[in-house]
């Protein structure tokens, strides 16, 4: 019992780090292709980050040992939120703590050292990034929240395992509700990955940006960790999308390698489909005004809420 | 051990005739004496702490009359579940709050130090009532010892008027508190705990008992929105004092109400029971938070995030109330939890919040976040502390605050069971604003953090800046590492809890706390913090390893690349203010989505007219339009009623024994017709 479960966790984690960097490549390449550039080589995110960390880091002067911290304490946390996530498999080791509040705590703990880096060197950009990415996740929370209750109501638990495993029975059946839930999280899950049109990940104009104002900074192996991380962030968001929404053809623990295989293909198509989905929705899609964000994000906390209202009607009618 | 409260309570009466006297030696006693008062009152706090712990481990001490009180209301002290808990946080934070005064309040006004004690004396006597009339007695004293306090700074005219402020709520407090507890205790008037659990208040009465505690205790706590007093006096006051009034007093009239309404009152109270405590406080939690996002003064700023945990923890007990009616034991037990969780927490990170403040004050020479900056390269012990506290007060994983808001938001995502759509709507708003109030919490604790620690210094007095003595710092990192300390253990300590939780919500204990997790059901999530902070110390020593051997280079310093900017002529060591965000700019984007309702948040460009050189200006700021709103009528009805009793003077000899016969006609009315009033 416990076996499997180690493995499988292992084998995660492992699939994880390797996946992110590549999903980051492919979305940028299937964006490429679909504005008919030739685009970079999927790789390319991998081949970045290996140059990075050959390079001597640059700390700007009046820097503190926290520019020099925060991201070891935002990778860490970022990667231990994504090892709670199922992917392949269900009931991996570190499962039990996979708790969706704890998963939105530890994304917060990253955010946070994010925005202190940011503003460490006192720079006007740092500064100006780190103000708009918290007022941004001020407003994503409680639609995050709000979509946790829907699936927490469905399925009698917030563990993403438990969700998963209940929405894979099928016994809740396809409803209004969850369809607002996904609307809503996908939401959350752009502007919390710096996505179109909240933010634009592409760009290199400083005014424009809020997640690489933060970063203007950072170089060297640092800046390979954030880049780490913000890939990681992406497929965790991904991969959480999938186990709740998607969750066919998750393998559970015990399932054995061939089980495991099987459930290797099924969520390799699902996060495939999900990063097309993603480069189709940011090639049709322009950037928003960073004021406009506000209404994007009350959006979804009203899909959220009209989602668990929803569900207290039809509960309270059966 | 029923010895031990009246003897430490006597030995603080004892340091209050010492303080009242210090200002007749001369100075070197007087600094001896100062020494011997904050050190007494650390020593005694460090007692009350133990007898907390020894208290919630064995159970509890019975009631024990005093032998001395008025005839109709003996006095009496005991120590049970719900009074220890609180009490145990008094004790942390007093200790704490002592030993800084022991280096830094040394040299203070006498007229100081004799309410310090008196400050604390009152405090621990509502905690330690056995009896509304003694919980009252503790009530007021702490009131009027903390208003000296806050009376006793340096006297400006804003720190005036927030002490008249102070004053006129503290008034209210009472007025409202003495008749609740007259309704409570009825006409029999037996006013012990065991007596008013017995008959709690019905119909009519019960209305009013709930009012009349949520304005009196609710003033007090700062709740929405009679929280107007408490960013002005808070910060006036000198660092432990405000420490000890925004972390400790606070959960001291969270107390009152919580066992006036939820262990006193709450046994057979319909379903709507909690609703008010819950409305007040999800929107103090939105307010505060959002205004702490907005202040300039770190002080003020703390204040306000007091208004938002506040609110939560007050959340919290209005749920378990409600769902305690609805006979959801379990998840009331849950809600109570994490009510009681979250005060523990929040006292103690508050606590060091405020001394570090007013260490920054001490050494940086300013509250405003303006003229500091820069701070971590001259103080990093202090500034290591403030991280962990605003962290902790920023609901981070896996620290004090987390844990309290996880407990929160698994019991209102459980409490749709309730089944009354109403309620479940209010619940899901509610749910919705906790998160916001969380949210906005994390980005004001980040604004605190990093615009006066990181950065460029905003002042050249910052440069100047030392790090704490070593008692201070003593003080503080105890007080980090109690942070660090609740948030991994949240399960030990409601277990040792149980005893509160169930005078809260008649379910005994957590339904399922374990040593290392706890859990809102069998079937539900679990949060095991201390796992997961070891999962994640050893995700980071190996990324620290594997970076270390992948990229082994050392860093090396440049000038700042700050997206291509000149470098700052030289006349400016630290670069061109006007590119670094200041508190203003870092609110900017909050005040502008939230503010605008909220807060009357405006902003104007005056731009001068076309050939004109002065310089175009941006104007903007923000009021909280409630504690005005509030007020404002209340000063109107002073000037009619002092333009009515002026009219009375004019009254002929006719009309004024008419006046007076009329009164005592009513008067004897009333009497007659109050139920059982003719018997006598």
């Amino acid at each position: 019992m416990l076996f499997p479960a180690i493995v499988t966790q292992l084998l995660h984690a492992a699939l994880l780090l390797a996946l992110a960097p590549l999903l980051v490549g492919v979305v940028r390449w299937l964006k490429a292709r679909l504005l008919g550039r030739r685009g970079a080589h999927p790789f390319q995110p991998w081949r970045d980050l290996r140059k990075l960390l050959r390079k001597q880091p640059v700390l700007a002067e009046g820097a503190s040992p926290v520019t020099a911290a925060a991201p070891y304490v935002a990778l860490a946390a970022t990667l231990a939120a994504a090892l709670m996530v199922p992917g392949f498999a269900r009931g991996m080791a570190l499962a039990p703590m996979g708790d969706l509040i704890l998963i939105g705590g530890l994304l917060a703990v990253s955010r946070f050292a994010l925005a202190l880096a940011g503003m460490d060197a006192g720079t006007a950009f740092g500064g100006l990034g780190a103000a708009r990415e918290m007022s941004f996740a001020s407003l994503a929370e409680p639609a995050f929240v709000l979509a946790v209750m829907v699936l927490a109501m469905l399925a009698g638990t917030t563990s993403l395992d438990g969700i998963g495993a209940v929405l894979q029975e099928g016994a809740v059946g396809l409803r209004v509700s969850l369809g607002l839930a996904l609307l809503a999280l996908l939401a959350v899950a752009l502007a919390e990955n710096g996505r179109l049109p909240v933010d634009n990940p592409a760009t290199h104009l400083e005014l424009t940006m809020v997640h690489e104002a933060m970063l203007l900074e950072a170089s060297g192996r640092h800046l390979a960790l954030w880049e780490m991380q913000g890939a990681l962030r992406l497929a965790l968001w991904l991969a959480l999308l999938a186990a709740v929404f998607l969750p066919f053809g998750t393998a559970p623990a015990e399932a054995g390698p061939l089980g495991w295989l099987l459930g290797l293909a099924a969520w390799a198509l699902k996060l495939g489909l999900l990063a097309v989905a993603l480069a189709v929705f940011e090639t049709a899609i322009a950037k928003m005004r960073v004021f406009r964000v506000p209404e994007f994000l009350g959006a979804a906390l009203l899909l959220a809420l009209l989602g668990v209202v929803l569900l207290f009607l039809s509960t309270g009618l059966a | 051990m029923t010895a031990a409260p009246v003897l430490l309570l006597c030995l603080l009466l004892l340091l209050a005739a010492a303080g009242a006297f210090a200002g007749r030696w001369p100075a070197p006693f007087g600094i001896a004496i100062a020494r011997l008062v904050h050190g007494g009152c650390a020593a005694v706090s460090a007692g009350f702490a133990l007898l907390a712990i020894l208290a919630l481990a064995t159970g509890g001490m019975a009631p024990v009359l005093l032998p001395f009180g008025p005839p109709w209301a003996p006095l009496s002290l005991g120590l049970d579940a719900l009074s220890a808990w609180f009490l145990l946080l008094l004790g942390l934070a007093g200790l704490a709050a002592g030993l800084f005064a022991l280096e830094r309040e040394v040299a203070v006004p006498p007229r100081r130090l004799l309410p310090w004690p008196l400050f604390l004396a009152g405090m621990a006597l509502t905690l330690l009532a056995a009896d509304a009339f003694t919980l009252l007695l503790g009530f007021e004293l702490m009131s009027l010892a903390s208003w000296a306090l806050v009376a006793s700074s340096p006297a400006d005219a804003e720190a005036r008027a927030a002490a008249r402020q102070y004053l006129g709520f503290a008034l209210f407090a009472a007025a409202c508190l003495v008749p609740a507890v007259g309704l409570m205790g009825g006409l029999a008037g037996d006013l012990s705990f065991a007596g008013l659990r017995a008959a709690p208040p019905q119909g009519w009465a019960a209305v009013a008992v709930l009012a009349l505690v949520l304005a009196g205790a609710g003033a007090k706590a700062g709740l929405v929105p009679l929280h107007g007093w408490l960013p002005l006096a808070h910060p006036v006051a000198p660092g432990p004092v405000s420490a000890l009034l925004s972390g400790v007093m606070t959960k001291v009239a969270l107390y009152v109400m919580a066992r006036l309404l939820l262990d006193l009152g709450g046994l057979g109270q319909p379903l709507w029971w909690g609703v008010p405590l819950m409305v007040m406080g999800a929107a103090s939690a939105v307010l505060g938070a959002l205004r702490a996002g907005q202040e300039r003064d770190t002080k003020v700023l703390l204040a306000c995030s007091t208004i938002e945990h506040v609110g939560l923890v007050t959340l919290g007990l209005g749920l378990a109330a409600t769902l305690r009616a609805a006979d959801l034991g379990p998840l009331a037990a849950l809600a109570a939890a994490a009510a009681l969780l979250h005060a523990l927490a929040h006292g103690l990170f508050k606590t060091l919040l405020f001394l570090v403040a007013a260490e920054v004050q001490h050494a940086a020479g300013s509250r405003r976040l303006d003229s500091l900056g820069a701070l971590v390269h001259a103080m990093p012990a202090v500034a290591l502390c403030a991280l962990v506290g605003a962290a902790a007060a920023a609901a981070l994983p896996p620290l004090s605050g987390f844990a309290g808001e996880w407990l929160l938001l698994q019991a209102l995502l459980g409490a749709w069971r309730v089944g009354e759509l109403g309620f479940q709507v209010l619940v899901a708003a509610c749910t919705a604003l906790a998160a916001l109030a969380a949210a906005l919490g994390a980005a004001a604790m980040l604004r605190f953090w990093g615009l006066a620690f990181l950065g460029r210094p905003r002042g050249p007095r910052t440069l100047g800046a030392q790090d704490a003595p070593p008692l201070v710092r003593a003080a503080l990192a105890g007080l980090a590492g109690l942070a660090v300390l609740i948030g991994l253990l949240p399960g030990p300590l409601l277990m040792l809890g149980a005893g509160a939780i169930g005078a809260l919500s008649g379910h005994p204990g957590l339904p399922e706390a374990a040593p290392l997790s706890v859990s809102p059901s069998v079937q539900g999530a679990d949060y095991a913090p201390l796992p997961l902070a070891v999962l994640l110390g050893l995700l980071g020593a190996g990324l620290v390893w594997l970076c270390r051997r992948l990229s082994p280079q050392p860093a090396r310093r440049g000038p700042a690349w700050d997206g291509g900017f000149q470098a700052p002529p030289p006349h400016l060591p630290f670069g061109d203010p006007a590119t670094q965000p200041g508190a203003d700019g870092f609110a900017q984007p909050l005040r502008r989505m939230l503010g605008g309702r909220l807060l009357a948040a405006h902003e104007a460009v005056h731009r001068p007219p076309p050939g004109d050189t002065a310089p175009a200006r941006l104007e903007s700021g923000f009021h909280d339009p409630l504690p005005g709103r509030l007020l404002a009528p209340l000063v109107a009805l002073r000037e009619r009623l002092s333009v009515a009793a002026e009219r009375l003077r004019d009254l002929s000899l006719r009309r004024l024994l008419m006046l007076g016969f009329g009164t005592l006609v009513l008067l004897l009315l009333l009497l007659a017709l109050l139920p059982g009033g003719g018997a006598r």
